[in-house]
């Protein structure tokens, strides 16, 4: 009956790890061949794999593990996905019914546990529910704001045999999002928009969550109203980075002209983002003179940490659409020479050239090393996942995405070890594709293990290493917030990489000279299987711009100036 | 900019399913966000549709009350999530049990309030009662206070059950 619902959800492939209390859904997908199972190396890797999958593609990710271990595994996974509200269905197995509450083997309370780190959770009790549950966890996960949904599934259910007749696709008999947004609400926020001065756009992961069409929707009102557009970490892609519009990512390490353009602006439309805190800084110094419109599926992400004045609840694609209809109704334009005054305005910030580095002839800088990377890379069809630290960001500021759903990365949680499991997922929907995680040298250790997933089902990843030998974001904080101290922040004892990848049945590739470097590339694109590219890179360098946390976004670090004022207790508890 | 701070007491009402769980989902996100529960019951209401009402009485700043309500919004099993305190005059009762041990004059004395304060006694014995009060909290708190010097041993509330006036359903038809 789990393969059945699979079936009708059309879903083809499933990242999963056996056990005790998945055996018979097990037993049952090797009796058929319509779903295919990826086999992982640890359940948290199935989760970012789906992930991976789902980012990349649009669709629910699948997920399959057992009990009690498989489970709890999978929980931190469940939780990046909930962060960065991606839509997974993760099946769990369960001891018997009988069983639950007994301490059984393997037994955990798999809904206890995973309730606040699920959009939804089921436990299915009753075979004859299982068929509505399965159905309703793909709409729960994939409408609305998109979310993990667990189906914990007890051994004797999965015995069982019950009737399954659920149409195609329930519609769940409360849970009905609002994606239409409210008219009048997007009136009087394009009134807003006539009348700026100095508006800027901000857009969010919930651009790329709502479909493509909601990322062409926003290249059409850019072009329309000539506003400048950045965007958070998430959303990186809905905006092409080669549009003139442009100004790059915002946020703790987003561009000066952003951040500046942000604090300064008299009218701020956000499309689909949630003012986290790495985007606003210092709360009560955020964009202290603007207007500010939301547009945002989740209520509850509106008036969360800023107040805002024009709250749309709505789906982003239908908001633009409806936003793009009512500006082009209208004959009133903002005024031309103030957008050409905001525009020189924008142009001296961008003077500023923040992302600006040296790079010698000695030594590779990470930042060199990304730009050599997208050059290489840039002409293909490639998808980019991380992993998380400073090569994380390096990544954001200097691969340079034109579409939607090429760039996957953990943003909410920021769960090292994301990179390779969710890249894996990436290259099973696209194979042919060229799909690479940028990582760190700690971080790619965190789940170094699905190199073998790789290996086993042919998807060749590449992971390009930038290998500072050090955990280099702990570091830089611990050197402009701690006086320099590095506490266990050294990565001592390292693998050879090159070796590891050979031990896994891959291809290792180390480039140590900037002179190396382009050919090392390309190498590793001509390999036919995973790679493993051991970048060395500087390993002093810092990630700038930075905005200290509880600082205000005119308050930005760059490289070029390194002494920071002393930091505030008040900023320092901030993470 | 953040509008300023002044700590409200809001009545919500919900709807839910009377499903498992549920009431661990509503309970976990107060927790797990550090809202405040001053006072909570649960019960099923409509047997029928397995619906159940949880009345939780919350304070926090205007911000955080309207946080809670999208947040629980949110949640799948739930219908509906009313703020009788925005919604005008609403009524709200709680019961209490309170037991008095105590005997002579204090136990006069006792007996004199409890019929002030129309509590019924549900319980006696040579040296005690258990008195029944329904109302507003205010009014029981102000009951057990009394008793507090008059030998006053236990409670038991209810919390607080509330419902809109008039025609027009709060979470109902509303
Ligand atoms: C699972 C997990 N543990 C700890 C952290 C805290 N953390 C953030 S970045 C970082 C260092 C990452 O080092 P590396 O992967 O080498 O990347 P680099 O910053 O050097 O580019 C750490 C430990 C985290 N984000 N995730
Ligand atoms: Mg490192």
């Amino acid at each position: 009956m789990v393969i059945q619902a699979l079936v009708d959800q059309g879903v083809v492939d499933v990242f999963g790890y056996p056990g005790g209390a998945v055996l018979p859904i097990y037993d049952a997908l090797f009796q058929q061949d319509k779903v295919e199972h990826v086999l992982v190396r640890h359940e948290q890797g199935a989760v970012h794999a789906a992930e991976g999958y789902a980012r990349s593609t649009g669709k629910v990710g699948v997920v399959l593990v057992t009990s009690g271990p498989g489970a709890t595994n999978a929980v931190t996974g469940l939780t990046d996905a909930l962060m960065d509200s991606i839509p997974v269905v993760c099946i769990t197995g369960q001891v018997a019914t009988h069983l639950i509450g007994n301490d059984a083997f393997q037994e955990c309370d798999t809904v206890g546990i995973t309730r606040p780190c699920t959009k939804h959770n089921y436990l299915v009790k009753d075979v004859n529910d299982l068929g509505r549950v399965l159905n309703e966890a793909f709409y729960v996960a994939s409408n609305g704001r998109p979310g993990p949904v667990v189906v914990d599934i007890p051994k004797d259910v999965q015995f069982a045999t019950g009737t399954y007749d659920v149409a195609k696709t329930v519609r769940h008999k409360t849970y009905q999002p609002r994606i239409k947004g409210d008219q009048h609400a997007i009136r009087a926020a394009v009134d807003a928009m006539t009348s700026a001065r100095k508006p800027i756009i901000y857009s969010g992961g919930g651009v790329i969550n709502s479909g493509p069409s909601a990322s062409r929707l926003l290249r059409n009102l850019v072009e329309m109203t000539g506003f400048p557009i950045t965007s958070t970490l998430m959303g990186l892609g809905a905006y092409p980075a080669a549009g003139k519009h442009w100004l790059g990512m915002l946020g703790m390490h987003g561009t000066y002209e952003a951040n500046m353009a942000m604090h300064d602006c008299d009218v701020m439309i956000c499309i689909g983002a949630r003012f986290d805190d790495r985007i606003t800084g210092r709360i009560d110094a955020f964009s202290p003179n603007s207007t500010k419109i939301h547009v945002d599926i989740d209520a509850s992400s509106i008036n969360k940490n800023v107040h805002v004045d024009i709250p749309i609840i709505g789906d982003c694609g239908h908001v633009l659409e409806d936003m793009i209809r009512i500006w082009k109704a209208r004959s009133v334009q903002p005024d031309k020479a103030d957008m050409k005054a905001w525009w020189d305005q924008i142009d001296e910030w961008r003077g500023r050239d923040c992302l600006k580095f040296e790079q010698p002839d000695d030594y590779i800088m990470p930042q060199y090393a990304i730009q050599r990377l997208y050059e290489l890379t840039k002409d293909r069809e490639t998808y980019i996942t991380t992993e998380v630290g400073q090569h994380q960001m390096w990544a954001a500021q200097f691969y340079r995405f034109e579409e939607p759903n090429r760039w996957m990365t953990s943003g909410g949680l920021g769960t090292m070890g994301y990179g390779l499991p969710a890249a894996i997922g990436a290259q099973r929907a696209h194979p042919d594709a060229l799909v690479i995680d940028i990582a760190g040298e700690a971080s790619i250790l965190m789940n170094m293990q699905e190199m073998s997933t790789a290996i086993q089902h042919k998807l060749p990843v590449k992971v390009f290493i930038l290998n500072n030998e050090y955990m280099g974001m702990v570091r830089q904080w611990q050197q402009l917030l701690h006086g320099n101290r590095l506490s266990h922040s050294y990565m001592d004892s390292l693998p050879d990489f090159v070796k590891l990848a050979e031990a896994y049945g891959g291809v290792g590739i180390r480039a140590e000279k900037p002179d190396e470097l382009d050919d090392a590339i390309k190498e590793m694109i001509a390999a036919n299987g995973p790679v493993l590219f051991d970048c060395r890179v500087h390993k002093l360098a810092n990630c700038y711009p930075m905005i200290p946390s509880g600082q205000a976004h005119n308050n930005m670090l760059l490289g070029d100036e390194p002494e920071l004022q002393e930091v505030s207790d008040a900023g320092k508890v901030l993470v | 900019m953040t509008p300023p701070a002044t700590i409200e007491s809001h009545t919500i009402s919900i709807i839910v399913d009377n499903e498992p769980g549920v009431l661990a989902r509503v309970i976990g996100l107060f927790s797990g966000r550090g809202y405040n529960i001053d006072s909570l019951t649960v019960t099923e209401t409509e047997q029928e549709s397995h619906l159940s009402r949880i009345t939780i009485v919350t304070a926090g700043t205007p911000m955080v009350i309207e946080q809670i309500k999208a947040q629980l919004e949110r949640l799948v099993p739930v219908h509906t999530v009313a703020d009788l305190t925005v919604q005008g005059a609403s009524l709200e009762r709680e019961l209490a049990l309170i037991k008095v041990i105590g005997k002579g004059e204090k136990r006069v004395e006792a007996l004199r309030l409890a019929d002030a304060f129309r509590a019924r006694v549900v319980d006696a014995s040579t040296g005690s009662f258990v008195f029944e009060i329904t109302g507003r909290t205010k009014k029981i708190d102000q009951f057990i206070s009394l008793m507090q010097e008059l030998g006053l041993v236990e409670v038991a509330r209810t919390g607080v059950a509330a419902i809109s006036r008039g025609e027009n359903g709060g979470n109902g038809t509303g």
